[in-house]
């Protein structure tokens, strides 16, 4: 596909603000919708619009058609069954289920510790302490280098007996670095860890194969995947959501209730409590679909490795700029840049930069620990996705130069 | 017209003379490089505005019942944003400011064009010096 081609997909990226033509790198907080997404919310919301499993006629059946559909075109974009796969909110959503399941499944006792990589977005830190507030658990925290990359070495001595679950992002939303999940994956379970992969910021980007990472739990958002906001997806290996209590309690979740007891649906409705999101549910397979053809197209991924090759160079060579998540293996980069430039300070860049037509990201980027690891008080973050072109990446930099050159 | 509208006029003015944002935020960064130094012995937490995201801090001194500010901050615009205030509200009576609507920061209509957040900054700057003016009247 040409890029041209790609871009014609998403119709917002013709807007203009301030009178300039819209240059989107904010795709890493959420990315343009497609226009198959639109198309099919559209359909939902005025053809197929009813509540899903609980009524006999024909307009049920529809909507619980497209919505099981949509389950079984995650667990295949995953690889996995569609029993494994649990539709929430979002990312954080997904997070916070699993937190307090897990808590409330005498998963963990007194004293148990939940390792959590240093990198991490607010999402997968504050749920798990408040379940290690809530249960006496203990949270130590897995670091990483001045390069952004995780330290493997120090993995196996950070897991102990007492370490029950791992936290880790597949890719930081701030240092764009693609973790080696498989392997942190092979070292938690050789000793007796489980590992949560937070996936939100690696779905855009990457062909995600939970049976081949081997995770145990894999959370994230379809509105940073071309998809409607308020949908968001837990995996999780049968066996241990098997093993999991739901997390609210409500309709659809039951099997059946009465005043001495109530039992639960099995899995994976029993984490589905209420009516759900029956407009944007569906509106995922789209964007799955669309997903599916670009990690295959070889002349869209060509020319984002250029893309890549062109901004670190670029910004290397501004003086005064600091990228944070630099890899060793270039490959093992997305599209996402973080930096600081001395004597400038990351608001001004950002709204400067804006009044050009550049929607960028400044501030703690909802990861305050990796500030504090890295000593600011912020960063400016330029998060590009496959339709931005390499001409908005070059105004990006030539813009970027004259801004900083305006502030200092 | 008094003194105190002439100098917000003179700013609506200036304001006015520029088609594009950029290059408004242009002559706000000016204004914030030039704004007199500010001793670093003053940045201290009661001097800090609440409800900025990046941080300013605001000094005031009261002579002859008048308010002299002084304002510093760690990003440009900001700087460049209490300045516009302090040009307009330096040397003016406590009762002046107190009773000032402050309207005409609207009319530049800054606030749309910040973001959220600095928009709320801006909204904290105006209501310190409100307050250090009611403080005194
Ligand atoms: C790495 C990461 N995790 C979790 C989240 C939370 O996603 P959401 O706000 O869609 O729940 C985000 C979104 O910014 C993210 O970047």
């Amino acid at each position: 596909m040409k890029i041209q081609e790609l871009r014609s997909r998403f119709p917002q990226l013709k807007e203009s603000v301030y009178g300039k033509p819209l240059v989107y790198l904010d795709n890493a907080a959420t990315s343009m919708r497609l226009d198959a997404v639109v198309d099919k919310w559209e359909q939902m919301s005025l053809k197929f619009n009813s509540n899903l499993h609980r009524a006999v006629h024909a307009m049920a059946s529809k909507a619980t058609e497209e919505y099981e559909s949509a389950r079984l075109a995650t667990a295949d974009f995953l690889n996995c069954s569609e029993k494994e796969i649990v539709f929430t909110s979002g990312a954080t959503d997904s997070l916070n289920l699993l937190a307090f399941s897990l808590g409330e499944s005498a998963f963990f006792e007194e004293g148990d510790e939940i390792l959590i990589c240093e990198g991490e977005h607010h999402s997968d830190i504050v749920p798990w302490q408040m379940l290690a507030n809530h249960k006496s658990l203990l949270i130590k925290v897995l670091p990483i280098n001045a390069n952004g990359e995780i330290a493997l070495s120090q993995l196996p001595e950070l897991i102990g007996k007492r370490t029950k679950l791992c936290c880790v992002a597949h890719v930081s939303n701030v240092l764009g670095i693609i973790n080696p999940v498989a392997e942190i994956a092979r070292i938690c379970h050789e000793k007796g860890c489980l590992l949560s992969v937070d996936g939100a910021q690696a779905v855009q980007h990457l062909k995600v194969d939970v049976r081949s990472l081997d995770c145990d739990f894999y959370s994230f958002s379809a509105h940073k995947m071309f998809a409607a906001p308020g949908v968001g997806v837990l995996y999780g290996k049968l066996g241990l959501l098997e093993r999991l209590q739901p997390y609210q309690g409500g309709g659809e979740m039951i099997e059946s209730v009465s005043w001495k007891g109530t039992s639960y649906a099995g899995v994976p409705h029993r984490f589905e409590a209420g009516t759900r999101n029956i407009s944007s549910v569906p509106a995922i397979k789209p964007a799955l679909a669309f997903l599916n053809d670009l990690f295959l197209d070889k002349e869209i991924i060509d020319y984002q490795e250029n893309i890549i090759k062109y901004l670190l160079q670029e910004l290397n060579s501004v003086p005064g700029l600091h990228l944070y998540g630099v890899p060793s293996d270039p490959s093992r980069k997305i599209p996402l840049f973080s930096f600081t430039v001395d004597g400038v300070h990351h608001e001004d860049l950002a709204l400067v930069m804006d009044k050009m037509g550049i929607a960028l990201r400044s501030g703690q980027m909802c990861a305050e620990p990796l500030m504090d690891r890295f000593g600011v008080s912020g960063m400016l973050r330029a998060s590009f996705a496959p339709y931005n072109s390499m001409e908005e990446a070059e105004y990006f930099t030539a813009s970027l130069k004259k801004a900083i050159s305006m502030l200092k | 017209m008094n003194d105190l509208e002439k100098a917000k006029e003179s700013i609506i003015e200036d304001f006015a003379l520029f088609d594009e944002w950029l290059d408004k935020y242009e002559y706000i960064i000016g204004l914030g490089k030039n704004l007199e130094m500010f001793p670093v012995e003053l940045k201290t937490d009661d001097r800090l505005i609440k409800g900025c995201q990046s941080r300013v801090w605001l000094d005031t001194k009261v002579e002859d019942g008048r308010l002299y500010f002084r304002a510093d901050s760690d990003a440009i615009i900001t700087k460049g944003i209490i300045s516009l205030l302090i040009s307009v509200y330096n040397g003016r009576t406590a009762k002046e400011i107190a009773s000032d609507d402050f309207a005409w920061i609207e009319t530049l209509g800054l606030k749309e064009n910040l973001s959220p957040t600095r928009a709320g900054g801006l909204a904290s700057m105006i209501s310190t010096i409100r307050r250090e003016a009611e403080a005194n009247v």
